[in-house]
């Protein structure tokens, strides 16, 4: 079985993996880090995606041991402490219902803002194509994405006050 | 401290004041190897009040959700509930996911029955009364009348002294004191948190990665699993070999899984389980594995030869299910007929978390960790499975990553359990997104036939409507070929227009797969066929379509659900008729408000059309209007969808238009691109690539929900956004191209090419 090194958010890692084994499978089996969702195996949903090297990769379709020596980031390191501006963003709208599919939309939306500080609805479109999300969370996903691009350009702060908010109807 | 015996008081007097209490909980055994993060289970001592409400000595608050959380929000909502009542600090809430226990009631997270069926007034009777409770003990403690405190956010508070003190200080003597008779609710005008926005309560654990979903669970020594199910519904295993599957490194045993006869209900389909040390592995192990699989009688069941089986039972005449006026001899004499004939297929819930369990059997007992909707079902499920007593299986229930129907079925927790009595082990059962489509409970097949006649006003005299659709029942009883009244009472017998001759038939339909539900039920096919036949009439009429659904529901009343002409009682969601009318006045009210926040009516630029539909279903009133755009090649692009549901009351308002955008976006896959159809017995597709739901682009541009707050009681949520949305596309298409959809999903069905499916997903 060929030994894999890489580094998962900083830290560098040593794992035993057979050869033909996706990287998901080795970051929630072996690592326990179950934050990156399996959803469809083959590429189509994006629930699995991680960065490799800041790229956003479906990490299903993504063997272990083509990242050898990379840097890998997933929802567990994409903040210290959960306040990337995605996460805020996400948090501000509550974009979630069930939230499977969630960690990977932030990861995939989060590269997009790396890329592309002020991306259009057309931008967004082309980026979150490959994620779906089943309870349909579309909406809040666009406008969270704008809405983070917002808070990242005025730089960091604390996460939202968790109050509850009154709403017109 | 306090003894058992004192809470075994309590409990009593709380049962006597008519609250819904039951058995204290403090038996239930703590797992040692994997615990929950939202499962704590009850400490030594706490005051326990309710069976979903405790409160420790330094005045920690826990909360029991009874239901499964799978995106409807039922976690939030239940805490907002009993905090607002209990006056406690919702930011400092714990809440426990209750295991299966009949001391909760009914469990089975379905139907949108959540808040409306009982647990909101339960949760804010049982937090009001230990509010109150704990105001008499500080009122007691500064010998003062209880009338001059108040309990604000954990603390109880005098004003008049400007004292206070926290919960933690008043629980001991709270708990002493008889229950207050009566309990007295806060009114609306009080509530802090009911009818307001508040963060989802799981909402930071999903942001992080920290939530544990049912393919999240894991214990030590725990063995993985995937299971190659049978590829046609009743067949079996007749041989295979399964050498090379075990040669994949990891791999340990194969294991036959017995399958249950048809109709098989909720128990496994079979087949052979690869249980191996890594989910990788046991994948792999399954691609090696030879079988020949033995002939059942579905073997030759096909989508398009089945199509054409329906369309002829629905031209024949069906049986009688209701019977008002004289249908037959209206239509001859009508001034103008109308028929037409609607088709929606097979549809695979495809929640983005596909089904999981992870089961350890020791002995006679079974302690099982899933992603269920109906923790109590998995749990006689898994005992009859293994023929083990139910009071021997724990079932924990994980978060739902979706669920929409299919884990209310507990075939895959049965399967864990199975093959972890045999292998001695933990086993972790994953299923593939290949499972998920090809072996779940597909929702029904559905062929309808309608006619009507209009009168020289063009007002609807009559009324045929028959039914071909496997029923669900055919998956728990044999001979079962007819679409029952419970399925026809989601939307059929219920049908709120004023018709004085109407007819509905059932025709035969055999079910040759398991059938099961899917959100919003049998209301899928059966309001697309009727929104989309009123539509039709409306033009024959020469009618605007909202003028004449305003019509044809008439004035405003409640009907009398009893003089409809059913051959049996029409149901009603469980409900009672005298306290959920079929109102009248709410359907309007929802189809006004639609009409006038969309703009209905507006002139619009060629290849654009706007559609109406307008529904009732589990208890809410909901209307859509969808504003399409048909590009020369037939690509379909939504600018706009606006949807009004009044559910009565909104207990979390922003909860509930999310599950409107949500149930539009879905309703649209429906009518779409989705579809689940069957060769030789097998489905014909797998995956997301072919298995196709709505993706970002495709999703309408702007969603606008408006609430309709009726004060009327509370109706469900997250179902009966579904249903008018997809007529309304296929009315909007109709308008926009002067096409009819009469077969979901629109598919290719546009002049010139397909639908617009993004790059990459085909
Ligand atoms: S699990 Fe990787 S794209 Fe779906
Ligand atoms: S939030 Fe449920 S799949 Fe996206």
């Amino acid at each position: 079985m060929p030994s894999v090194s890489f580094k998962v958010n900083g830290q560098r890692v040593n794992v035993d993996v057979p050869a033909d084994i996706p990287l998901l499978w080795v970051l929630r089996d072996q690592l326990n880090l179950k934050g990156t969702k399996y959803g469809c195996g083959v590429g189509q949903c994006g629930a699995c995606t991680v960065h490799v090297k800041g790229v956003p990769v479906r990490s299903c379709s993504t063997l272990a041991t083509s990242v050898a020596g990379q840097d890998v980031i997933t929802i567990e390191g994409l903040s210290a402490d959960g306040t990337h501006p995605v996460q805020r963003a996400w948090e501000e709208l509550d974009v979630p219902q069930c939230g499977y599919c969630q960690a990977g939309q932030l990861m995939t939306a989060a590269a997009l803002l790396a890329a592309n500080k002020k991306p259009t609805d057309a931008d967004i479109n082309a980026a979150m194509e490959g994620n779906i999300c089943r309870c349909a969370t579309y909406r809040r996903i666009r406008g969270a994405i704008h809405r983070a691009a917002e808070l990242a350009a005025a730089g960091p702060s604390r996460a939202g006050s968790g109050a509850p908010r009154d709403r017109e109807d | 401290m306090t003894t058992t015996m004192e809470r075994r008081a309590f409990i009593g007097t709380l049962a006597k004041a008519g609250l819904v209490l039951a058995a204290t909980s403090a038996g239930v055994r703590r797992l040692e190897a994997f615990e929950l993060p939202h499962e704590h289970g009850p400490l030594a001592g706490e005051w326990e009040p309710s069976v979903f409400l405790r409160i420790a000595d330094d005045g920690t608050v826990t909360v029991t959700c009874h239901r499964s959380e799978m995106g409807q929000g039922v976690r939030t909502a239940l805490v907002m509930v009993m905090a607002d009542e209990l006056e406690a600090d919702y930011a400092t809430i714990q809440l426990d996911q209750g295991i299966g226990d009949n001391k909760y009631g009914d469990q089975n997270t379905d139907g949108s029955t959540s808040i409306r069926s009982g647990s909101y007034m339960k949760f804010r009777n049982a937090g009001a009364a230990a509010r109150m409770m704990l105001e008499q003990a500080a009122a007691a403690e500064w010998g003062v009348d209880a009338s001059a405190v108040a309990a604000r956010s954990g603390t109880v508070v005098h004003a008049a002294s400007g004292r206070s003190l926290p919960f933690a200080r008043l629980v001991a003597r709270a708990r002493t004191l008889p229950v207050p008779q009566p309990v007295v609710l806060k009114q609306p005008s009080q509530f802090r948190l009911i009818g307001k926005d508040v963060p989802g309560y799981d909402l930071r654990n999903v942001l992080t990665g920290k939530a544990v979903f049912g393919q999240d669970a894991s214990m030590p020594g725990m063995k993985y699993a995937v299971v190659l199910h049978p590829p046609v519904y009743g067949s079996k295993v007749a041989k295979y070999d399964a050498a090379a599957a075990l040669k994949v490194k990891g791999v340990e045993k194969v294991i036959e899984i017995p399958g249950a006869p048809m109709p098989s209900a909720f128990l496994p389909l079979g087949g052979l389980a690869v249980v191996a040390t890594s989910t990788w592995a046991a994948i792999e192990g399954r691609r090696k594995l030879v079988v020949t699989w033995g002939a059942s009688p579905n073997d030759s069941y096909d989508s398009v030869a089945y199509r054409a089986e329906l369309e002829a039972s629905a031209r024949a005449e069906g049986k009688k299910v209701r019977d008002l006026g004289d249908a037959g001899g209206a239509l001859a004499g009508a001034a103008r007929k109308v028929e037409a004939e609607y088709y929606a297929p097979h549809l695979a819930h495809a929640p983005m978390e596909p089904p999981a369990a992870v089961a350890k059997v020791t002995g006679d007992a079974c302690e099982t960790w899933t992603c269920t909707q109906n923790p109590q079902a998995s749990r006689d499920t898994i005992a009859a499975f293994l023929k083990i007593p139910k009071e021997k299986v724990t079932v924990h229930v994980t978060l739902l990553g979706g669920g929409f129907g299919r884990k209310s079925k507990p075939d895959y927790a049965c399967e864990a359990a199975f093959l972890s009595r045999e292998t001695g082990a933990p086993v972790k059962v994953v299923w593939t997104r290949e499972d998920d489509i090809q072996n779940g409970f597909p929702h029904t097949v559905s062929l309808q036939r309608l006619e009507a006649g209009l009168d020289a006003s063009g007002k609807i005299v009559a009324w045929r409507h028959r039914i071909a659709s496997p029923p669900i029942s055919s998956v728990f009883a044999p001979n079962q070929e007819y679409h029952t009244d419970s399925e026809l009472s989601l939307g059929v017998l219920d049908m709120p227009y004023e018709v004085p001759n109407v007819r509905v038939e059932v025709c035969k339909a055999p079910a040759h797969s398991r059938i099961g539900w899917y959100r919003s039920v049998s209301n899928v096919p059966q309001a697309f066929a009727i929104s989309c036949f009123m539509d039709e009439l409306a033009h024959a009429a020469g009618k605007d379509p909202v003028e004449f659904l305003l019509a044809a529901l008439g004035p405003e009343r409640v009907l009398d659900m009893t003089k409809t002409g059913t051959v049996n009682p029409v149901g009603n969601y469980g409900a009672k008729w005298e306290e959920h009318p079929n109102d009248i006045a709410r359907h309007r009210r929802v189809l006004q408000t639609v009409a006038k926040e969309s703009g209905w009516g507006k002139k619009l630029p060629r290849g654009e059309g706007m559609g109406v539909a307008v529904h009732r279903s589990f208890l809410t009133y909901v209307a859509s209007v969808v504003h399409v755009k048909v590009g020369p090649k037939g690509e379909v692009t939504i600018p706009r969808v606006d949807i009004a549901m009044d559910c009565g009351y909104a207990v979390h308002p922003d909860r509930v238009r999310s599950q409107c955008e949500g149930a539009v976006i879905m309703s649209l896959s429906n009518a779409l691109t989705s579809e689940l159809t069957y060769k030789n017995g097998r489905t014909v597709q797998s995956n997301y690539n072919n298995y196709q739901v709505l993706r970002m682009s495709q999703a309408p541009k702007h969603t606008a929900v408006h609430l309709v707050h009726s004060g009327g009681p509370l109706g469900g949520v997250g179902e009966p956004g579904v249903p008018p949305v997809a007529p309304a596309l296929a009315n909007a298409i109709f308008a926009a191209t002067g096409k009819r959809i009469r077969s979901l999903p629109v598919g290719r069905q546009l002049a010139g090419g397909p639908v617009a499916v993004p790059a990459g997903s085909r």
